[in-house]
């Protein structure tokens, strides 16, 4: 049975359960609901609950273990004399499981697998003509490995399809058995939908534990083969495949910095102008029509940013200004990535101003105005000083925005990891390294690809930090003034 | 406020002449100050101008790139399927035909060409047949060989064959090649333009509406006039199902808890402290979360939907757990205090009246919190969404293992390729991207203004 199969199999024993608690609830009261503790439909949640929820907390335990578990049955063929310099367990591994789903597609496609095993030179090329690539030719200690996968993971999935049968039916006998007048079906339902609401806010909790779980678990591995003093301290970043890599964060961090100051820049004066203006003279009409609009600069994906970048503002850049005042020829530059994210993010910075300007009591307008000051005077001697530590925050916030992105960057700031002062040359970001470091086929052993992950932890660590300091002070703020 | 120097008419000598003042003629102090303020005014005027601006200009950008995307040039000719080449054992068997490569097909289509070309009446001039052949996409020897191969009745016959351009004489039509750039090209020669335009002119060649660009899957890097955004959207579709029926839920049941159940002490306070950061925290860190969880620690499969539709749904979270709090404190305490008054449990009170009074607001929340999901694009570079996949993926649930593309990550792949039709492919993905976004964003809007009450 497939999973899908399996899973609607299940859904519809739960909706049978429903069904029949209910039922049998009645029949115990002798058709008089007056009789039963509860509603006759809890009796029958009750026991819709208890044929759903083991089988889904079973199955999910077994589809992980599983992978383990084919894994370790698998690695145990493997001859380890075989592993030759330029690969490693985890390459042959992946080529492992290639073979098994060839071998998978071979026999429902009616070829003789097993004398096929034989001829290793038949296999590769059937293989081929089925489509399947394999990164190193087979052996007999990898077609032996693929066929413990194969048939690991098929008893795994057999086992998978009786233990959730047999869960869901016994859940069912048991949730059945118990219904009688006094059972208390209600209390029961409540408590067991109580623990699954509190599950699914703990998968919050859940999602940070494991982001800084394999941050660090990999940021220690990458620390333990790679110096650290190297990695914070030198001015290079130069990674080479064969090894003997120099990979300085030195040159990330100030192309990181350098793009989140040139966006500042051109969204800071541009969002907090227009937050005044729609929130102390605008009307209401013009509020409502250039408010959204101005939003919608926020909803646009950063893919689009990315390509307006590479193909429009780049090469504006380029023969507008970078070229004939010979600041240089590239047009994926630091001026054109810190551009393009100005733009992205003008409504971090507006929106949220334009909550907290809105948010200085009325009474401080009134009164400065009431001395004969002009509403611009108002504006920069009493309410901004007032909006002062909000919109510090908002900026905050828009500057953790601008430190974290990665497509605009990734196409519009170049590869080239660089210290320099000039804004018309490519430098590359903590980000853009990470997705060429991480992309394709990986292998995390080399300290070339681990250094994703301490690059991953500090853009983690330096946005959080970002983070926490702007809500602190939002926060404040707000409460300040309730 | 600046201070002032007391001058001459601020504070009059004792014998000086009164001076006349009128409240119609501001003094000094008040214009400056006047202008002051509509200086200050015309400051959030303009910035508000160049915001917009901005907006008109990127959106402008995108789809004056784009639209040529959705227009192709083709050419149709009849093409005769002679038995003799396509089957050469001549028993009409379709896994003996296979045999046949899209050369043969290719050699086919070169004839008829020629064949027309001088049935028109139109000079080839020096050109060979296999000149000739370079005039359509190479795509089109291998859509003819799959239209012989689906139904070999048609050997022998006659068929009228529409075939893509090349991408070269596609962007002439499009303006994106010159005689110059041809000359200097090896993929295409002026001589080549030339024939396409007494082409258009005999009626063989022309533009139309190019509904492969939504249906076809993706094509190598020397055929941008046959990639397609078949197999990115079905992909973009499983992951945002998988979102849909993951974050919807968990979503609002953590909301429920957190909003009607939870006690609050430092516990629930770290929860909300996390997820108001978990909102924050940049994209690619889900990516790295879903390379090291999902691929590597519980070995599901790279490029596949279900691993993307998870690390969106983790990401997506957040963003829908927010707003569905916002919506469940904005219910009044009035609606629960009634409910619990009559006797109903402290769940009931919140299935059977908070949680349907919050709805248009959980479900804005959820559809803004999907096309955040659809639009995203660097985590899902990270967990291999970036392979070249031309297969389309099987029917759900198997489906969902399957490989497959997904429509930001297409519009990276294709900004990544060397041919430059390659960018109006991706401009014009961007476009059914927006269209897309705007379709769910205004489903939004709608259900906001039409069901949102306000107590």
């Amino acid at each position: 049975m497939s999973l899908g199969l399996l899973f609607l199999t299940v859904l519809a024993l739960a909706a049978i359960g429903y069904a029949v608690g209910r039922r049998r609830a009645m029949a115990s009261a002798g058709g008089d609901m007056r009789k039963l503790h509860s509603l006759p439909t809890f009796y029958g949640w009750i026991t819709a609950l208890g044929v759903l929820v083991p089988v889904l907390a079973v199955s999910l335990v077994w589809l992980f273990a599983e992978g383990f578990v084919i894994h370790n049955s698998a690695i145990t063929h493997i001859d380890m004399a075989e592993v030759t310099e330029d690969s490693s367990v985890n390459l042959m591994m992946a080529d492992v499981t290639r073979l098994a789903g060839g071998l998978s597609v071979l026999e429902a496609a009616g070829t003789d697998i097993e004398a096929m095993k034989l001829d290793i030179e038949a296999l590769k090329t059937a293989l081929g003509d089925a489509g399947v690539a394999m990164g190193n030719d087979p052996t007999p200690g990898m077609i032996s490995a693929a066929e413990a996968v194969r048939t690991t993971g098929k008893w795994s999935r057999i086992g998978l399809n009786v233990a959730s049968l047999v869960l869901a039916l016994a859940g069912m006998a048991w949730g059945l058995r118990r219904i009688t007048p006094e059972f208390r079906a209600r209390n029961a339902t409540e408590k067991v939908s109580l623990g699954l609401l509190i599950f699914a806010s703990l998968i919050a909790v859940a999602t940070t534990v494991g982001i800084v779980l394999s941050l660090l678990a990999n940021t220690v591995h990458f620390f333990s083969i790679y110096p650290g003093s190297t990695f914070f301290f030198s001015p290079t970043w130069d990674p080479k495949f064969g090894g003997g890599s120099t990979l300085g964060i030195l040159p990330l961090v100030w192309g990181t910095l350098y793009v989140s100051v040139i966006s500042l820049i051109v969204a800071v004066p541009i969002g907090l102008f227009s937050a005044i203006y729609l929130a102390e003279y605008a009307s209401r009409r013009v509020r409502g029509i250039v408010k959204p609009l101005i939003e919608v600069l926020a909803g646009i994906p950063t893919i689009v940013y990315g390509l307006f970048a590479l193909i429009t503002v780049g090469p504006l850049l380029r023969d507008w200004i970078a070229l004939p005042m010979g600041f240089g020829n590239s047009s994926s530059t630091v001026m054109t990535a810190g551009l393009v994210m100005g733009i992205m993010i003008i409504p971090f910075v507006s929106s949220l101003s334009d909550d907290i300007i809105n948010a200085v009591p009325q009474s401080l307008r009134d009164g400065s105005l009431g001395l004969g000051a002009t509403p611009s005077e108002t504006i920069r001697q009493v309410v901004i000083p007032a909006a002062l530590p909000g919109i510090v925050g908002a900026v905050l916030l828009a500057a953790s925005r601008a430190i974290g992105e990665t497509m605009i960057v990734v196409l519009g700031a170049g590869a080239a990891a660089k210290l320099s002062l000039n804004p018309f040359e490519a430098m590359t970001t903590v980000t853009v390294k990470i997705v060429s470091q991480l992309t394709g086929d990986t292998e995390f052993s080399s300290p070339e690809t681990l250094v994703a992950f301490a690059l991953g932890l500090t853009l983690f660590t330096f946005t959080l930090c970002l983070n926490v300091l702007a809500l602190v002070i939002v926060r404040k703020y707000r409460e300040q003034y309730e | 406020m600046t201070t002032v120097p007391p001058t001459q008419d601020a504070v009059p000598a004792a014998d000086a002449p009164r001076v006349a003042h009128s409240l119609f003629a501001p003094d000094k102090r008040t214009a400056s100050r006047n202008a002051q303020e509509s200086r200050f005014r015309a400051y959030g005027l303009v910035a508000i101008v160049i915001a917009l601006l901005m907006l008109v200009w990127l959106l402008f950008s995108i789809f004056s790139a784009g639209l040529p995307a959705f227009r192709q040039t083709f050419i149709e000719i009849p093409v005769q399927l002679e038995a003799a080449v396509l089957d050469k054992a001549g028993n009409g068997n379709p896994v003996e035909m296979a045999s046949v490569t899209t050369i043969g097909y290719g050699k086919l289509i070169g004839r008829a060409l020629t064949a027309e070309l001088e049935a028109k009446g139109i000079d080839i001039g020096e050109m060979t047949p296999k000149d000739l052949v370079g005039m359509v996409s190479e795509n089109a020897a291998a859509d003819l060989r799959d239209m012989v191969l689906a139904d070999p009745k048609l050997l022998g016959t006659t068929v009228q064959f529409k075939a893509l351009a090349h991408g070269r004489i596609d962007g002439y039509f499009k303006g994106r090649v010159t005689m110059e750039t041809a000359a200097r090209d090896n993929m295409t020669s002026p001589e080549k333009l030339m024939l396409a335009d007494k082409m258009v002119a005999a009626g063989l060649m022309e533009m139309r509406f190019n509904a492969g660009f939504l249906t076809m899957p993706d094509a190598s890097d020397k055929r941008p006039e046959a990639a397609g955004l078949g197999v990115a959207i079905i992909g973009s579709l499983y992951m945002m199902v998988v979102v849909l029926c993951l974050a919807l839920p968990i979503g609002v049941a953590a909301s429920v808890y957190l909003e009607e159940f939870a006690p609050k002490n430092r516990w629930t306070d770290l929860i909300e402290v996390n997820i108001a950061n978990l909102a924050a925290v940049p994209s690619i860190v889900y990516g790295i979360l879903g390379l090291s969880f999902f691929i590597n620690f519980a070995e599901l499969p790279r490029s596949a939907p279900i691993v993307g539709g998870l690390v969106l749904t983790l990401m997506t979270l957040p963003r829908i757990i927010i707003p569905t709090r916002a919506a469940l404190k904005a219910v009044p305490p009035s609606i629960r205090d009634a409910a619990l008054g009559v006797g109903a449990s402290k769940l009931q009170t919140v299935t059977h009246h908070v949680l349907p009074l919050a709805m248009p607001g959980v479900l804005t929340g959820t559809i803004i919190g999907l096309a955040q999901a659809l639009g995203e694009t660097a985590p899902l570079l990270l967990i291999g969404m970036v392979a070249f996949v031309r297969d389309f993926p099987g029917a759900p649930m198997s489906g969902l293992f399957d490989p497959a593309s997904a429509l930001p990550v297409q519009i990276y792949n294709w900004t990544q390729r060397g041919d430059p039709g390659f960018v109006e492919r991706a401009s014009g993905a961007i476009i059914v991207l927006l269209v897309f976004l705007i379709v769910m964003n205004t489903a939004a809007i709608i259900l906001r203004r039409r069901y949102e009450r306000r107590w």
